[in-house]
């Protein structure tokens, strides 16, 4: 009833909106995607091209729509499994958290809020700029995210709990409502990190 | 279900499912129709209030999600809502209206963290409130002429 109401009241608002939100609405999710799991990579011998292969599987994850949508290239994220820019403009601002009136907690709550399809986290916000990955390379992403001055100075053990536990990285494998998820689980994810960083952490070329 | 929401400094109790809209319980409960329904999904910002002093739009706000205290246009008050209510009303901003409680709230919030904020200032923070009026041009007059009139 809540999802009729609001599309009537879009459809309604016409010209000025110009279907974003209906576009949005009607997308259906594809099916969503696997992760291989650590051990089937015990049959690549070699360390080196194992840790690699393991980053290369990982991949599959970092340069989703659901993690490089809030890594943007620009100061503006994206938004939906087709990447369109945010609608509307939003940016980056100060702290990650938007332009001072324009939060991001000025849409996007705590949780989901599927009647209309807003995605939420409790600290919902845009990776900095050091961690832009759009239009990067698996090779360059690997790279970036190894280096404490990029990457928020993590450490292996802290990249992995990070990706781990953090609820907003979380959130790419519970994305409500059309939007594909992340392929695989946050578990198997961290699993695929943790045995990445064990191999000597090797980037693909 | 009950909850208990605060609304212009004073305590409501609205009986409604947890993921009611705050912008619903506002409107049909508590009967403020100041705050406006434009689209329902986050793409107008005719449904801004604030909650705790930031800009929110009540449309996707669940009533199970709202801790703080909601202010919305009814009760805005203080000397940027003054600064912003004379501008609109010198320079003539609404056509129709129908936004303008949302503009005003976003406007208001804008002055509020940034006593003098540039064009791009005033895009970023207004750009989520549509008019179908296109009383752009005016919104920004007027917020300069708000901004100016802080100054002093
Ligand atoms: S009614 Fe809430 S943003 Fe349009
Ligand atoms: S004044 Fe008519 S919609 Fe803004």
């Amino acid at each position: 009833m809540l999802r009729q109401t609001a599309l009537a009241a879009v459809a309604g608002l016409g010209l000025a909106l110009a279907g974003t939100a209906i576009t949005t609405a009607q997308t259906p999710t594809p099916p969503a995607g696997t992760l291989r799991p650590v051990e089937s990579f015990q049959s690549i011998a070699q360390r080196e091209a194992r840790s690699a292969a393991i980053f290369t599987e990982m991949g599959k994850v970092l340069q989703h729509p659901r993690c490089v949508n809030c890594h943007p290239a620009t100061e503006r994220p994206r938004q939906t499994d087709a990447q369109r820019p945010h609608q509307p403009l939003v940016v980056r601002g100060k702290d990650g958290h938007g332009a001072p009136g324009m939060a991001c907690s000025t849409c996007h709550g705590k949780e989901n809020f599927d009647p209309a399809r807003v995605p939420g986290d409790g600290h919902w916000a845009l990776a900095p700029a050091s961690m832009a990955w759009e239009g990067k390379t698996l090779g360059q992403i690997c790279e970036q995210l190894k280096d404490p001055n990029r990457n928020g100075s993590r450490d292996m053990a802290a990249l992995i709990k990070h990706v781990a536990e953090d609820s907003l990285v979380g959130w790419a494998w519970r994305p409500g409502p059309g939007r594909q998820p992340a392929p695989g689980t946050q578990d198997q994810f961290g699993a695929l990190l943790k045995a990445w960083g064990e191999t000597g952490a090797v980037c693909p070329r | 279900m009950a909850h208990t929401l605060s609304v212009n400094g004073r305590s409501h109790t609205v009986d409604v499912d947890a993921d009611t809209p705050l912008l619903w319980a506002i409107r049909d409960n508590i009967g403020l129709t100041g705050t406006k329904f434009g689209c329902g999904v986050a793409q107008c910002g005719a449904c801004t209030v604030w909650i705790d002093g930031q800009p929110v739009r009540s449309c996707v706000t669940p009533v199970s999600a709202v801790e703080g205290k909601v202010t919305t246009i009814e009760a805005l008050e203080g000397k940027e809502a003054r600064a912003v209510q004379a501008a609109w009303d010198t320079i003539d901003v609404p056509q129709c209206g129908y936004c303008q409680s949302g503009q005003v709230m976003s406007a208001v919030a804008l002055l509020k963290e940034n006593p003098k904020p540039s064009d791009r200032d005033i895009d970023l923070a207004m750009n989520g409130n549509i008019c179908r009026c296109a009383t752009y041009a005016r919104i920004r007059t007027a917020i300069h002429a708000a901004a100016r009139s802080l100054e002093g």
